[in-house]
């Protein structure tokens, strides 16, 4: 990890809560622990605590397979098998790393699901890879959590009572069968309280980026700082230390007028500013955050950072409305925004964070973000008369990361933004 | 009766009628009326019927319209039926339609609902949330909140309060139309040149642009003409075309799967208008009701649709079957996720149960196929040259 140099508190509280997470993983058989696969958005930590399950995300799995260059050959295994080039590259990941022996980013076996629990929020594609590893695991017990979609910008009640309904009848007696755990409210809403703790905490963190210069990279160290909060922890003291933590570190840096610490330690000019929508790519992820800091610029707000929840505008899990808090919280996620509301939510965020840019990472094989983002940048574009960026590239298949190209299209836009500044600068003069 | 060349030739030019002429006209006749556009794959169109509205369906613009400004909306990973969709509006070509449907297919799709909403498109946009839960209670239940949503949207435009009375009535048009495609269906599976597949798409997509009684009364026709022994049979081997639901391959490569050697006894190509499987009940007092059940009990396999309580391979394997098919093509449009990630279920599947098949990507806008018709060529005759095995499933 990149900020593993600096040794900072916060930074070694992950690791050990990772490497935990892995460890019990691995000794899931002998513990009698079932083990639950599920994904970021719309991941329900919470509750598979409550039934003293372990989580696996094949997401984190595919993207830790990119960032320790193993994605590229599990992505050729899966188009052995039939997959095609142009789907999805996690999914091909982890078929890949499937057929390879399911050995995850810690080295470590990753048990076999004891149950597939599709929390269908923001993204079709979900639906098929569990659809693919249904086939893979024919005795894992299936639980499709169908997460409607905010098509008109809204929750309306019904979408609530059809998700508590989907919850409270199939959802937890299924978990109650495989786990063998009674569901007890009571634990699910300490679990609520605790992740409604951890969420102000992470808000309050990515808020910081409103200082000059900004303390934090909001996107690619953002990608580290939102681990803990989506990878199972939330609703778990651990994770509240981890951001109390994290916190008062970024403060210290604050109060000391530093910038991010980037790879090469810390970023001695703020430059430009910079909003960023679509997720990062993995297989060349130093590479591509060079660019960025190379040039003076900082990610003050993201999109991606947002895939496990969106906290910034308020919303919080509520103890008291447990299975109506856990679907609201699904309805919530980034994925699961219609494209005027992901627009208003990027908008604000260019706004609040005073960015001097907005640039988009368009994902080769990801529908789910990329599909439309060309109209949003326009729209945002027109709004607020800002230089806007456009850079392509995939998550995990490292053939589709051409780093000659990102880069010349970023230097054409950091020019645009130079030349931007100077004409702010005249006018402000006159 | 019209004679069939006739009833095709008519047919075929409502089908890729890209300007929608026949809605125009049917919202000229009388003041008021509303034209709702439906996106694929699947629609109730009872219900848009029964609130004296015209479901039309939008299919892209195929191989007869060019995309330029589309291309400004989209990537050029992403497939091409949502720019040629924008070309189609920008264009100003469904200008008459009310009010647009997106169902939910894929993440495309739904993104577009979108860029419709932002661009202030149509007077109601609707994403239309199908269920993934197939409990009646549950998933049921929220489907037919679903089309209360949309019923609002009309009425908001036209004033019309939908009764029982009429969506049983539209129901029961409806399951005619259904009646008849599938007797069409059931007479190609043993006298398949009878009707080319290209015609029986003609027929099947022009009902989905005109008014469903304009559309069984041509059914009806075309089902008596092809209950008479007409044509003459080829040496072909019978397939199933598979994953070609959303954006339509080019009629040309429709004709050229026939004649390289395949007779098409079945295909989804316009699932939509098939996708209920057997009648709604159309005699009830609830009849959102009934459509929501007949959805969840009685839809075919659909990329779109979780499946895993009743695994897709398995019902392809017995369409395969049951219509007496010896393979099946898998016909993919490019960057089609629903499609293109199902295809390695059905392969896996497939090769364990010993059906053959072949697969192949294409665009809408493509109409040089000969590579193609090359794949489908060899694959028939891979077919008429092997000994018989059983089909095991
Ligand atoms: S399509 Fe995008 S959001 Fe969906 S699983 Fe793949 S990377 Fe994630
Ligand atoms: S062709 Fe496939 S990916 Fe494209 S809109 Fe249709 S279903 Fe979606």
């Amino acid at each position: 990890m990149p900020q593993e140099a600096q040794k900072e508190k916060s930074m070694i509280l992950q690791k050990e809560m990772i490497n935990g997470l892995f460890d019990e993983l691995e000794k899931a058989k002998e513990t009698g622990k079932k083990v639950c696969y599920t994904f970021v958005p719309g991941n329900l930590s919470e509750l598979i605590r409550t039934f003293d399950m372990l989580p696996v995300y094949p997401e984190i799995n595919a993207l830790q397979s990119a960032m320790r260059k193993k994605s590229g050959a599990y992505i050729k295994e899966a188009e052995k098998n039939a997959h095609s080039e142009d789907v999805c590259t996690y999914v091909k990941c982890d078929v890949g790393m499937m057929l390879k022996g399911n050995i995850g980013p810690t080295g470590q076996k990753i048990p076999e699901p004891d149950i597939l629990l599709l929390s269908y929020t923001g993204c079709f594609t979900f639906m098929k890879w569990f659809e693919t590893l249904k086939r893979e695991y024919p005795n894992a017990e299936v639980i499709m959590l169908h997460t409607p979609y905010q098509e008109n910008g809204e929750i309306r009640p019904e979408m609530t009572e059809y998700m508590v309904k989907q919850l409270r009848e199939e959802a937890i007696p299924k978990m109650e069968k495989i786990s063998g755990v009674k569901f007890d409210e009571e634990k699910l809403k300490k679990h609520l309280k605790l992740a409604k703790e951890a969420q102000d905490w992470i808000t309050k963190i990515f808020e910081t980026t409103k200082h000059r210069p900004s303390p934090i990279d909001a996107y690619f160290a953002g990608v580290y700082y939102i681990g803990p909060i989506n990878i199972g922890f939330r609703g778990t003291q651990e994770a509240v230390d981890y951001y109390k933590e994290l916190y008062s570190e970024i403060q210290e840096r604050i109060d000391l007028g530093l910038g991010p610490i980037t790879p090469e330690g810390e970023m001695k000019e703020e430059k430009y500013r910079l909003v960023v929508e679509g997720p990062p790519n993995w297989t060349s992820f130093r590479e591509f955050w060079k660019i960025f800091y190379d040039m003076g610029a900082v990610i003050v707000a993201s999109s991606y950072t947002k895939v496990g929840g969106v906290y910034d505008m308020g919303w919080r899990h509520d103890p008291e409305r447990p299975l109506e808090s856990l679907a609201e919280y699904c309805m919530n996620c980034y994925t699961n925004l219609n494209i005027p509301q992901r627009i208003d939510l990027l908008s604000k965020c260019i706004q609040d964070y005073h960015a001097d840019g907005y640039v988009t990472n368009s994902i080769k094989s990801c529908n789910s973000f990329s599909a439309g983002q060309l109209g949003m940048m326009r729209e945002i574009e027109d709004r607020l008369e800002i230089p806007v960026g456009f850079i392509e590239s995939d998550l995990v298949d490292p053939r589709y990361f051409s780093y000659s190209n990102i880069k010349n299209r970023l230097e054409s836009f950091f020019q645009m933004l130079e030349q931007r500044k100077i004409i702010t600068a005249t006018e402000e003069v006159v | 009766m019209k004679a069939i060349r006739e009833l095709i030739a008519e047919c075929s030019t409502q089908a890729f009628d890209l300007h929608f002429t026949r809605a125009k006209e049917w919202k000229a006749e009388k003041e008021g009326r509303v034209v709702v556009g439906y996106m694929p794959i699947y629609f109730p169109r009872e219900i848009i019927h029964a609130a004296g509205a015209l479901p039309v369906g939008i299919f892209g613009g195929g191989d007869r319209k060019q995309v330029i400004k589309g291309d400004a909306y989209y990537q050029s990973y992403i497939c091409r039926i949502p720019r040629s969709i924008m070309e189609l509006v920008l264009d100003k070509h469904t200008a008459h339609f009310d009010g647009y449907i997106f169902p939910s297919i894929c993440d495309v799709i739904r993104n577009l609902s979108g860029i419709f909403k932002q661009q202030k498109i149509g007077k109601f946009v609707k994403y239309m949330d199908f269920p993934q839960n197939f409990l009646p209670e549950i998933g049921g239940v929220y489907y037919q909140q679903e089309m209360a949503h949309v019923l609002k949207y009309i009425k908001d435009l036209n004033g019309v309060e939908v009764t029982t009375d009429a969506l049983n009535h539209s129901i029961g048009l409806y399951n005619k139309n259904r009646e008849l495609i599938e007797l069409i269906y059931h007479i190609r599976q043993e006298f398949p040149w009878r009707l080319s597949i290209e015609d029986v798409y003609h027929v099947i997509r022009a009902g989905t642009v005109i008014p469903v009684e304009e559309h069984n009364d041509i059914l009806k026709q075309v089902c008596a003409h092809i209950q008479q022994d007409i044509g003459k049979p080829q040496d072909k081997i019978k397939v199933v075309i598979s994953g070609a639901f959303c954006e339509q391959p080019s009629i040309g490569l429709i004709r050229a799967i026939e004649e390289a050697g395949c007779y098409v006894v079945d295909d989804d190509y316009m699932l939509g208008s098939r996708m209920i499987m057997g009648p709604v009940d159309p005699d009830t007092d609830n009849p959102l009701e009934a459509i929501a059940s007949a959805y969840i009990r009685q839809s075919q396999y659909s990329s779109s649709i979780y499946d895993v309580h009743d695994p897709k391979e398995l019902r392809l394997a017995k369409i395969v079957k049951d219509r007496g098919a010896d393979g099946v093509i898998f016909a993919s449009a490019s960057f089609c996720d629903p499609s293109l990630l199902d295809a390695p279920i059905f392969q896996n599947a497939f090769d364990r149960m010993g059906i053959r098949y072949m697969a192949f990507q294409f665009s809408e806008n493509i109409n040089q196929f000969k590579v193609i018709k090359e794949q489908v060529g060899a694959f028939s005759d891979s077919i008429k040259l092997w000994d018989e095995e059983p089909i095991v499933i």
